[in-house]
């Protein structure tokens, strides 16, 4: 009898044993993420947050802890309305910007998506398809974009082909360095990430669902809207927070394809820190972010993207 | 809800070269419970789905009632299916599951999810109507299907292996449910299986299919007590196949088989064998035994015999014994199949 205890005490204490080590090992592996994680990602963010606060004069920083650069970004804001402020004017475009990229995004990477998944029905054909949209992604995004301009300027292809063509009589000046060169490029360069989450939602549907569907009687539309969208919202909500995020915080694009004209808080904040005016830059930094994940929060509440993972 | 009657005339379906379905024929009285019964790969589930709308006909018609159906959406024939995964839409719950197709069609609200309600607790789950198909177990997701496919009043209603994702003890259950259901609702029931005992036990009408062709259409007392083909006497099981050197072939029943002590020459009522195997089955002894005529190839035969026939003249491992069997229990096969590549008998019906 006490023996039999005894051996169960003993492997319980073995288990336990084996436990905690477990537990050990998996610390260990986590923490070199962790650290990275720590370094490049918490550690700047934290000191965005800090030097936000500090006091600055004209030549000189100092760590403080006041609202000094808050009340510059927003300056005028409030007395000013509704006319709109600098500041609400450049963060309205960029929100522009970033709807109808996410707009234009999520119509073409759904279409294409909904393509590769259920109309190509052999599966080397589907990843090669894949493999073809991942192609603009072997050259630098600055490269990508570059490319357009010999396309759209005023002596560009398109312009050169609609005069031949005749339809129509001068080059278009709209085409390039304007908002919808600027969306363009948003819409080249960030679909794939909107449709690789759509097309991964989409790839776990099941088959006989559509044919369930289909056997109670919905039209092919029907059938979109009631069955694959609401299985597809996962997929769109993880594509729309890539694009909306990277959208709201693009400055380069916005930058080249806007010939510089076109302001997006990304640009304002690049410019405030070639102007060394660390803390406002890092305010309209902390303001950005919160309007982002304020978004991001939005969406999630649309789906509960944790459980649908 | 009413039933209509089934006709597949010389309905074929290809897939470039290969042939799923050739050219077969099968009328399916109205109101009649039809298991369409065969190995993976027979062509089974082609036909149905052929019948479902969800396949097209590549040559041949489809008739439902006495409407030529084959140009026709699913939804349009006055077909429902019940799919082998059940295929409820995970993201409603069992109420707005089954009020799907009504409002495909713009019932309105009231309406539809009445009638749903309706269909819930003929299935015996409105109590559950707000939870979501995940939250449920198997045989529930089963019922809910079964109910969602009622909802659009179907006169013929085709179920894809329902009942293969069950367990076995929930699989005489729901299989009895099925039944009730389809006397109750009067409609025809296509079900499609591979279980020759669930064909038996459902079906008015069982339809053995092998390799895209119709082996055997009929009562499953006419398939069972009278195979056409060896293939159908080894697949509903409990049959014997005997290839007599004259090429001539037959099936007897393993419980008609009679043993004798010693062996003697192979006649068409007998044949001299050894006994390979003795295995006790409660009511009943089964014993397989190896022909010693080599004209007879290696076929395993098998015979049942009663537990208290075989305590009263039991035999041992080795013994050889001759078979018997009387005229009236041979039934001549139409083809004499090379034997046994399928075991003469998985599941013995004494």
């Amino acid at each position: 009898m006490m023996d039999g205890m005894a051996r169960v005490s003993d492997t319980t204490g073995k288990d336990a044993r084996a436990m905690r080590r477990g537990r050990g090992t998996a610390y260990w592996q986590a923490a070199p993420f962790a650290l990275l994680f720590l370094v490049f990602f918490i550690v700047p963010l934290v000191l965005t947050v800090a030097v936000s606060f500090w006091r600055f004069d004209d030549y000189v920083l100092s760590p403080d802890l006041n609202l000094d650069a808050y009340r510059e970004v927003f300056e005028g804001c409030i007395d000013k309305l509704p006319s709109l402020c600098v500041t609400f004017a450049t963060y309205l475009s960029t929100l522009r910007f970033a709807l109808m990229a996410w707009a234009a995004t999520l119509v073409l990477g759904f279409g294409i998506a909904y393509f590769l998944a259920f109309h190509v029905r052999s599966v080397p054909v589907q990843m090669a398809l894949f493999l073809l949209c991942t192609v603009p992604f072997w050259t630098s995004n600055i490269i990508r974009m570059v490319a357009w301009v010999p396309l759209l300027g005023r002596n560009g292809l398109v312009n050169q082909g609609l005069q031949a063509v005749g339809l129509t009589t001068g080059p278009l000046d709209w085409l390039l360095y304007s908002q919808f060169s600027v969306v363009l490029a948003f819409v080249h360069l960030y679909t794939l990430f909107m449709m690789v989450p759509i097309f991964n939602s989409m790839a776990r549907i099941d088959r006989s669902l559509i044919e369930a569907a289909r056997d109670a009687g919905a039209s092919g539309w029907q059938t979109l809207w009631n069955v694959v969208i609401p299985l597809c919202k996962p997929g769109i909500v993880i594509g729309s927070i890539f694009v909306l995020t990277i959208v709201m915080g693009d400055f380069v694009t916005v930058g080249i394809m806007g010939g510089q004209q076109i302001a997006s808080i990304g640009k304002v904040i690049q410019v405030q820190m070639s102007y060394l005016q660390f803390p406002i830059a890092a305010a309209n930094a902390v303001v950005l972010l919160g309007i982002v994940l304020l978004m991001i929060w939005a969406l999630t509440r649309l789906v509960d993207i944790r459980r649908e993972l | 809800m009413h039933g209509a009657s089934v006709e597949l005339v010389q309905v074929s379906k290809r897939y470039g070269p290969a042939v799923a379905v050739d050219a077969i024929n099968l009328r399916i009285p109205e109101g009649a419970y039809c298991c369409l019964l065969g190995p993976s790969g027979c062509g089974k589930t082609t036909t149905l789905r052929m019948i479902a709308g969800h396949e097209i006909v590549t040559d041949g018609d489809v008739l439902i009632g006495p409407r030529e159906v084959g140009h026709l959406p699913p939804a349009a024939r006055g077909t429902a299916m019940m799919f082998q995964s059940y295929a409820l839409f995970p993201h409603l719950n069992l109420l707005d599951n089954v009020a799907f197709g009504p409002r495909m069609r713009g019932v309105d609200k009231a309406a539809r999810q009445k009638k749903a309600r309706e269909m819930l607790a003929l299935v015996r789950m409105e109590a559950l109507a707000h939870r979501l198909p995940a939250q449920l177990s198997g045989g529930q997701q089963q019922r809910v299907a079964l109910a969602r496919a009622l909802v659009t009043e179907p006169s013929v209603l085709l179920l894809d292996e329902p009942l293969s994702a069950l367990d076995p003890f929930l699989r005489i259950q729901v299989r009895a449910e099925l039944k009730r259901l389809q006397s109750e609702l009067g409609i025809t029931f296509i079900h499609v299986t591979h279980s020759q005992e669930e064909a038996m036990a459902l079906s008015d009408l069982v339809v053995v299919m092998n390799n895209g062709r119709i082996e055997q259409a009929g009562t499953p007392r006419e398939v069972f007590s009278r195979p056409d083909t060896a293939f159908v006497a080894r697949f509903i099981g409990g049959h014997n196949v005997i290839v007599l050197p004259g090429g001539k072939a037959m099936a007897v029943r393993v419980d008609r088989m009679r043993l004798l002590p010693e062996a003697s020459p192979t006649t068409p009522l007998s044949l001299g064998a050894r006994v390979e195997t003795v295995e006790y089955q409660g009511s009943f002894v089964q014993l397989r035994l190896r022909p010693l005529d080599p004209a007879l190839g290696t076929t395993e035969l098998f015979a049942v015999v009663p537990d208290d026939a075989f305590a009263a003249r039991p035999f041992a491992v080795g013994d050889a014994v001759t078979a018997r069997w009387e005229a009236g229990d041979a039934h001549p096969l139409r083809d004499a199949q090379p034997p046994a590549l399928v075991p003469a008998l998985e599941e013995p019906t004494p």
